[in-house]
């Protein structure tokens, strides 16, 4: 096999797996850079950034940012996060890497359609990052793209830039799509003798009921980004009043895509810190079976609620109230999620290792972010704080504390899976630290910026008088949010230099129960020669059977019974 | 063998594992993949309904700019290839090679020219005036629009959503046709199908049995009503 198939062409999980964690990642530094600027416009309005002399005289003259630039910056902030840094970490990588490996499958149902799934995710991204550099410059319609501001361009201003968005958008559809039938049809057919539905990882059950999430909310974005892409290119009038289009319409596609996109940016995390959290509290997870539930109900409650997001949008109040109710039931579900988590730590033999305290992190985080989410919820108080910097520190509690802690945990808990190498156990709680004390110093002032009325999408808040007392509380946020983005500089070389120098990881370095770590470290192609037999759930620890505080779902004792092979196996 | 097919093999049956459902992964991956093309569908049908309810005013009379008969005929071509699909189907089920590949071909060819239809009712409509954007000025339907047999405010709608819901599933009409033909050379041709494996058959017929319910519906409310 050579270097070609191997690690560029490949159809082999865990080296797609890899791709997208390289592809996210970049983008997760580019979606990073985009807000750093951001910031410096809001701390310090019309101030030369420094370094902003190479920025061409369209997007900054003499490194002062203008403000067709600023709404750019935040227009390609949100739409490199969600779409290409938080939804191919959490999916593309961990979903390509974990399901065959925890379910004792050689690869996914569709090796083919696999590699299809991360080049048309590349071709996307590599659009939407053109996209910046064309002459008009980026889309300017916010990651929302209402319309009938990204439908028109004489509106905007935008040219080409516009409808590179919307093409990137259709390609990463196609992507998600292709991605998603592969984990669904693997995790239901796959699976190896034993591995019964009640016994997969919750990680595996969280990544697929996101996986039915995505299969079942890409294609309407897609289909909303054609009509958006038509409306701006061959003169189609879907998205503009004047010809008889409804502007609203934008908005009811994007949402009924964009609320269960929501949760395809938390499960997955919820699922990974599931995992992390039965490790380091060496105890089985709290409530199993009502944690697969939960995962269940979030996932089909999220079909449902799309209109809190048009609360202000002139919706009968009647409707409103129905899509408050439904709304606030999430937090049932959520609730489940949280207390279980608190019951697994509960007394447990607790193992501060690095995926352990970003797991924590994440529990800590969300339980703030999903407050702040059962505000917004009431129609009264979300009049009041919609568009605000109330919205964007919610959403930040978690996307950033909610999925990027867990991320950060799941990189150094499988980094060994998949490079064979540790990273670094004492860079990484100072990494931790650090980054855990800037994030919220950064983040928590934006809820009384919002409540204070500071709107989202702001160039200049020094324009207003009522927001000149705040002045000093933005430029506080923008030295953390430099220190904030100066710390990942910890990690990025943590996770490069351990890449080349890290300690050589043995076979199960976390003293965890599922199937991945019965594998060298990094797993071969085909992952097992023999496909494992499973006899138990993956949360077996300090099991009074065994001498050792873990009990893997492959080990045999004397009590268990071979599964049997269903009589449609063979064909 | 290449890194694919060493990875496929690996994969082949028998190959112990819980199985969720008894169905192989082609044909559950085909199912899956159809639900996601119903909601890719549902949001196209969706917006039309939504925007002609809303619309500002009447919609064109059907038959007014639409030619219904030749629209007519072709869905009964496209309902015709489907029962040559179960007919292909049905054909490799009892280990028939040779009529397989009749029926298989005969599908093909079906396809083919519903594509070749809609391509001539695409231009004829365009030499007539009728775009997506609109009428165009000084055509045989601005016309139409002046002396008020079709109304001005939603001509601009009528054909964003008739060309958009048409041309998607025209396309999607175009990709059975050229995965047919591929899997007619490469599989059926050269006999790999056998009454013990014809997942392939299966699977694209899945495929081309929906794209011809997704059109009874367009046919309907598109072109009738």
């Amino acid at each position: 096999m050579g270097f070609w198939r191997k690690y560029i062409f490949s159809t082999d999980h865990k080296i797609i797996g890899i791709q997208f964690l390289f592809l996210s990642l970049f983008f997760l530094l580019m979606g990073g850079l985009l807000a750093m600027q951001m910031r410096w416009q809001l701390g310090f309005p019309g101030k030369p950034m420094p370094g902003g002399g190479i920025l061409p005289e369209s997007m900054a003259p003499g490194g002062v940012i203008l403000p067709e630039y600023y709404i750019q910056l935040v227009t390609m902030h949100g739409t490199f996060m969600v779409f290409f840094a938080i939804m191919p970490l959490l999916v593309g990588v961990y979903a390509n890497f974990l399901i065959p490996l925890k379910l004792g499958a050689h690869d996914m149902a569709f090796p083919r359609i696999n590699m299809a799934s991360f080049w048309t995710a590349f071709l996307a991204g590599m659009v939407m990052l053109a996209s910046l550099f064309v002459p008009e410059g980026a889309s300017r319609a916010g990651w929302t793209m209402y319309a009938p501001l990204s439908a028109r361009l004489d509106l905007s201003g935008a040219g080409l830039g516009q409808s590179l968005w919307s093409v990137s958008i259709v390609f990463l559809g196609l992507s998600s799509i292709l991605g998603a039938l592969n984990y669904i049809t693997t995790i239901i057919n796959n699976r190896a003798p034993g591995m019964t539905w009640f016994r997969m990882p919750l990680s595996v059950w969280s990544l697929f009921i996101t996986a039915i999430l995505g299969l079942l909310a890409l294609p309407v974005l897609s289909g909303a980004a054609i009509m958006l892409l038509f409306d701006q290119t061959i003169g189609t009038h879907f998205f503009d009043p004047p010809a008889g289009g409804q502007a609203l319409l934008w908005q009811h596609l994007f949402w009924f895509f964009g609320h269960p996109e929501v949760y395809i940016l938390i499960l997955p995390a919820m699922g990974m810190v599931s995992d992390i959290i039965a490790n380091g509290s060496r105890k089985p997870i709290f409530g199993y079976h009502s944690m697969v539930f939960a995962i269940i109900a979030i996932g089909f409650l999220g079909w449902v609620v799309w209109g809190h997001h048009m609360f202000v949008s002139g919706m009968n109040p009647t409707l409103g109230s129905s899509f408050m109710v439904s709304t606030m039931v999430i937090a049932v579900p959520s609730a489940i999620k949280t207390f279980n988590w608190m019951g697994t730590m509960w007394r447990g033999n607790l193992h501060f290792h690095v995926p352990m305290m970003n797991a924590v992190a994440f529990v800590a985080m969300f339980v703030i972010g999903g407050l702040s989410g059962v505000f917004m919820a009431a129609t009264p108080v979300d009049i009041h704080i919609h568009d605000t910097y109330f919205i964007v520190a919610h959403l930040h509690y978690v996307l950033f504390g909610g999925s990027l802690f867990a991320l950060f945990g799941a990189i150094v808990y499988w980094y060994p899976k998949m490079f064979g190498r540790m990273m670094s156990e004492r860079w990484g709680k100072i990494h931790f630290w650090l980054t855990f004390v800037f994030y919220n110093l950064t983040f928590f002032p934006m809820h009384i910026l919002g409540m204070a009325g500071h709107m989202r999408r702001l160039y200049d808040p020094t324009q207003y008088d009522f927001l000149k007392p705040y002045q000093p509380m933005n430029e506080f946020i923008s030295v953390c949010a430099f220190l904030l983005f100066a710390t990942q500089s910890i990690f990025a070389l943590n996770f490069v230099i351990s890449l080349f120098r890290g300690r050589k990881a043995e076979l199960n370095p976390w003293h965890d129960n599922g199937l991945e770590w019965t594998l060298p470290s990094p797993a071969p192609h085909g992952n097992w020669t023999q496909v494992p037999s499973v006899y138990r759930g993956p949360y077996e620890f300090s099991s009074p059977l065994v001498a050792e505080d873990y009990l893997p779902q492959t080990q045999k004792l004397p009590t268990d019974q071979e599964p049997a092979v269903l009589a449609g196996a063979a064909s | 063998m290449t890194h694919a097919t060493t990875t496929a093999s690996l994969m082949r049956p028998p190959f112990p594992a819980e199985r969720g459902v008894d169905a192989h992964n082609l044909k559950l991956g085909m199912w899956v993949f159809l639900a996601s093309e119903v909601m890719f569908f549902t949001a196209l049908i969706g917006s039309y309904v939504i925007l002609r309810f809303g619309a500002p005013g009447e919609w064109a009379r059907p038959g007014t700019v639409l030619n219904v008969p030749v629209t007519a005929f072709n869905t009964f071509l496209l309902i015709c290839s489907s029962v040559s699909m179960v007919k292909a189907f049905a054909a490799i089920a009892d280990g028939n090679q040779k009529m397989l590949k009749v029926w298989l071909l005969l599908t093909i060819i079906g396809g083919a020219m519903f594509v070749g239809i809609q391509a001539y009712e695409y231009t004829h409509l365009v030499e007539r005036g009728f775009l997506p954007s609109g009428v165009r000025d000084g055509s045989e339907l601005a016309a139409l629009v002046a002396n008020g047999t079709l109304p001005q405010a939603t001509m601009g709608l009528y054909g964003s959503t008739f060309y958009i819901m048409t041309g998607f599933h025209g396309f999607h009409v175009t990709c059975g046709v050229i995965a047919m033909t591929y899997l007619y050379f490469t599989k059926a041709l050269r006999g790999k199908y056998t009454q013990q494996d014809y997942r392939g058959i299966e699977t694209v017929g899945l495929y081309w049995h929906f794209v011809d319910l997704v059109w009874i519906i367009l046919f309907t409310i598109v072109y009738l009503i």
